[in-house]
């Protein structure tokens, strides 16, 4: 039969790592495109941060005591690290959305059709989310420094410990997308995604150091505090930018804060990749 | 020998409904097989089922000889799967998302553009190969969705609904890119709605509801078991059915249907044209004007009311056959 002979060679890849790093680069630079063609979601995704940095270092700033102080520049340089890193999570929304957006589309149906890596789709997807919030923490940083943000404010730093505290950032947001995938997954629609996606990262940036001092809160509120993951990587971002507020606490995590930052994140990434892997095998739209 | 798409015994449950209850398939090489049933019959599901996107309860399913569950990585290989479900993206351009789907396939890069030009200009969409698909018309995007499932020449193509939601052109113009690719030796898996669609372009029909195949055989076999011809009267006068009904009653192999309000009288006949030229003269002779005559020959959706006593749904604004349909089922209901 000629569409037998006619079929172009597919061969079995050799390497399933190497075809799992191809597809999932071939999906991520779909992603990437579509940035490209729908810039008001880039746009408003910088806008938010912005604004929480405008609206937090006006309004909270002077009425609060960060370190002994209740110096509006105090509070802007206590607030950037807690800013920062509520933006790379907010990114978990937009990978959730994305991918129910995808299933309701039936693009991850062709997808799972495709004889490639069962894991690329969703590696790909975060992949492209970490661009993006690489792009909005750089703009945001920009604003940061306009707005009077300085780093060794309060302490030691260097460029080197600089960029290990936005790497950290990229590193737990880009732990958060995994989340934000497997509840993509999970919804029944890209708009239930995008509220599902943000309603639980209120209380996770909230009940933490990143906009308050935690020394101040209830007792068992405070403990859930400097234990939240997200706390750790506030915490670490304080420390290596030099910047006020750094938690004096004896809580593991606000002890050792660079290390919590790193193996909260990498628990997150192979727990949640787990899950969303599974789930994307069995995906129905 | 199986067939490059066999199948038996396919379960699929979703709660208490079995949305797949025993389905048997067995399609020769280089033939379509029609899926023919109403939304909801399961024809979606065993399409899902056969491309590996579903896992079955209980069964046995090889594609182009390559058993479904056991080797679902290497059927994804040899299966294109185009229609209501498997989308193309709309943000990319139409070259982008045929080169994404070759890489997939596991194309080099450089081969992968290649055979996406070579489709674009196939499916006569070169002009527009570098306009992001959200800016195509519907027979557009539907050309691109079958070009992404032809890029790696599968043997064996899966087409779900294809031609679902299209103008009687573009469905026509499908139509014919579907022929052109049976002829060059692809076996062909095609669910629809449309029994003209089925009479057209399958070899055999299978009819599908609730779960199951309920009928099989070629578009001929399946007439032949309805049955013959019917004539078709309209009249002009309402107060002239009892006596139309009396004629048609001398000619007809069976019990004449009739129906009040459209004036349609409606027998089952054998005999062909010469015997509808006697119906005519004898009508004439009893003083009954008529709007309209005709002998009608068994369609497919005749077949698929008999067999599933429901209807095909089907979207009367873009199919020449509904009016016809829907004639059929007042027919029907002003028989009971």
């Amino acid at each position: 039969m000629s569409a037998v002979t006619d079929t172009v060679a597919t061969a079995a890849p050799a390497n399933p790592i190497s075809q799992s790093v191809r597809d999932s680069l071939v999906v991520a630079k779909r992603n990437l495109i579509r940035m490209t063609r729908i810039p008001e979601m880039v746009i408003f995704g910088l806008i938010q941060p912005i604004m929480f940095v405008v609206l937090f270092s006006y309004v909270f700033g002077g009425s609060m005591q960060i370190g002994g102080s209740t110096s509006p520049e105090a509070y802007r340089n206590f607030l950037m690290a807690g800013i920062f890193a509520q933006t790379v999570t907010f990114a978990t929304a937009g990978a959730g959305a994305g991918i129910a957006d995808d299933m309701h589309k039936g693009l991850i149906d062709r997808f799972r059709s495709l004889p490639m890596a069962r894991g690329a789709v969703l590696t790909g997807r975060t992949l492209a989310d970490l661009v993006q919030t690489a792009l909005t923490v750089f703009v945001l940083a920009i604003v940061a420094l306009l707005v009077g943000w300085r780093v060794g404010s309060n302490g030691d730093t260097n460029a080197g410990k600089v960029l290990a505290a936005f790497g950290l950032l990229l590193l737990t947001g880009y732990a958060f997308t995994w989340i934000g995938a497997l509840i993509g997954l999970s919804v029944r629609t890209p708009e239930a995604a995008t509220s599902g996606g943000l309603i639980w990262l209120f209380p996770v940036t909230f009940i933490s150091n990143a906009f308050v001092d935690t020394t101040h809160m209830t007792p068992w509120l405070r403990h859930i505090a400097e234990w939240n993951p997200f706390s750790a990587t506030v915490q670490a971002c304080r420390t290596l930018f030099g910047n006020p507020g750094v938690s004096p606490s004896d809580a593991w995590p606000m002890a050792h804060p660079v290390w919590a930052s790193l193996i909260y994140s990498v628990v997150i990434i192979a727990i949640f990749r787990t899950l969303a892997v599974r789930k994307y095998r069995s995906a129905t739209a | 020998m199986p067939g490059a798409i066999y199948a038996e015994g396919l379960v699929k449950t979703f709660g208490d409904v079995r949305a797949l209850d025993g389905v048997d398939l067995d399609v020769p090489e280089g033939t379509v097989l029609g899926l023919l049933g109403p939304n909801g019959a399961g024809k979606t599901t065993a399409v899902r089922c056969l491309t590996t996107l579903l896992r079955p309860d209980s069964g046995t399913a090889t594609v182009a000889g390559i058993d479904v569950l056991k080797n679902p990585d290497a059927v994804r290989r040899s299966v294109g799967l185009s229609g209501q479900f498997a989308a193309v993206d709309e943000y990319l351009t139409g070259r982008e998302n045929l080169q994404m789907v070759g890489q997939l396939y596991q194309m080099k890069a450089k081969a992968a553009k290649q055979r996406a030009a070579e489709l674009l200009e196939q499916f006569n969409l070169t002009e527009a190969a570098d306009r992001p698909t959200k800016t195509y018309s519907g027979g557009m995007r539907r050309r691109l969705d079958l070009a992404a499932a032809l890029v790696v020449r599968p043997p064996v193509m899966f087409m779900d609904e294809p031609t679902t939601g299209l103008d009687p052109r573009n469905r026509q113009q499908l139509w014919e890119v579907i022929k052109q690719l049976v002829s060059g030796g692809t076996t062909l898996l095609l669910t629809t709605q449309y029994l003209e669609e089925a009479d057209h372009l399958a070899h055999e029909i299978c009819v599908v509801d609730h779960g199951r195949v309920i009928a099989r055989g070629t578009s001929d076999q399946l007439k032949a078991r309805t049955g013959g011809e019917r004539v078709e009267v309209v009249v002009h006068q309402r107060e002239d059915i009892p006596t139309a009904t009396d004629v048609l009653r001398g000619f007809g192999k069976g019990e004449t249907t009739v129906e009040e309000h459209t004036r349609k009288l409606t027998v089952p006949v054998t005999g062909g044209a010469k015997l509808l030229a006697e119906v005519i003269r004898e009508l004439d002779t009893h003083g009954i004007e008529i709007d309209d005559i005709g002998l009608r020959r068994p369609t497919l959706d005749d077949v698929f009311l008999s067999l599933t006593g429901h209807m095909a749904e089907q979207k009367s604004e873009d199919n020449g056959a509904a009016g016809n349909t829907k004639a059929r089922k007042r027919t029907k209901e002003s028989a009971k």
